[in-house]
């Protein structure tokens, strides 16, 4: 039985890692969460991205949530926010799709093109 | 929606939107009534009683305010195919109290889905938002609250990834101890 004693061991545990931590400018991962984003999909999308993050001990992402943007046949939609507040937006995102984002995006810097908005739109 | 905790997810979304502090989520099972029952309050903007009536209603989405859409029609849908139904009550400036009930031997009734995961994705978002959760069954209560959790944690923000999943775990914890031998699909 998990206790909430527990919490005094994290506490002090990520005090010491976010002592660390040098910048505090941080990444944003916005996940698309109303009505349409979440019938579509989008709450193993979060998901994903809150494991990714946990298994390769990123802390400097932040993981949250917006409301509809307008363009629901393209749910489940992600952006990634750089602290200079540039912007990609990522559609009809799966939780493969999500791994391989923080993998080559998140980690390497390197924007999964074809996941994007640009790509979706010229295929049609 | 697939299941309760994804309609749960949507409905809160609404109370976020509608500037919400303090949220209650209530999930309560009565065996003897056949009865589920979900409770939503926030301390939001609440609603007046003319778009009170109109909520109901998917036609009514006003690109303005966020409130409304085909989050509340779907929810009520689900309820009224399980023989249950959709209360709302809101006050303009005090906050809204949204109400499902579903009968739980209903075969049409959505399985309760993962609540430890809209819990979890809800408080990662939004850390500064108190949440409480209540469970309640023949075999218990349990009860969640974030003011309790931030107390333990000290300058720790709660949307600590390794925060976020002892919480998922915590949670977890709680509906197979409250809804074990009482909704079919936790067991399985």
């Amino acid at each position: 039985m998990k206790s909430i004693a527990e919490l005094e061991e994290i506490r002090k545990r990520t005090l010491e890692q976010i002592g660390l931590r040098e910048n505090n400018e941080k990444m944003r991962i916005v996940v698309g969460m109303a009505t349409c984003g979440i019938a579509a999909g989008a709450r193993p999308v979060m998901n994903t991205f809150l494991e990714e993050l946990k298994k390769r001990n990123i802390n400097n992402v932040s993981v949250t949530m917006t409301g509809c943007i307008g363009i629901c046949r393209l749910e489940p939609i992600v952006e990634v926010i750089e602290p200079d507040g540039s912007k990609v937006t990522y559609v009809k995102m799966n939780p493969e799709k999500a791994a391989r984002v923080v993998a080559e995006h998140i980690v390497n810097g390197r924007v999964c093109i074809d996941y994007t908005i640009g790509a979706e739109e010229k295929n049609k | 929606m697939k299941d309760i905790s994804l309609h749960l997810l949507d409905i809160i979304r609404n109370s976020t939107a509608a500037g919400a502090r303090n949220i209650k989520v209530q999930i309560l099972a009565d065996i003897n009534e056949d009865e589920l029952r979900i409770i939503i309050e926030d301390d939001g903007i609440g609603m007046d009683n003319e778009l009170l009536e109109r909520v109901t209603n998917p036609f009514t989405t006003t690109r303005t305010t966020r409130k409304i859409g085909m989050g509340i029609p779907l929810l009520k849908a689900s309820a009224e195919m399980s023989s249950g139904e959709l209360k709302i009550d809101s006050v303009k400036g005090k906050g809204t109290v949204v109400c499902a009930t579903f009968k739980i031997s209903h075969i049409d009734r959505p399985p309760l889905g993962d609540i430890a995961s809209t819990m979890t994705g809800l408080i990662a978002a939004e850390p500064e938002i108190e949440f409480i959760l209540n469970l309640n069954s023949d075999n218990g209560s349990f009860k969640f609250d974030t003011t309790e959790i931030k107390e333990k944690l000290g300058g720790v923000p709660i949307n600590e990834i390794e925060v976020v999943y002892w919480i998922r775990e915590f949670i977890e914890e709680g509906i197979k101890s409250i809804f074990g031998g009482v909704l079919d699909e936790i067991d399985s």
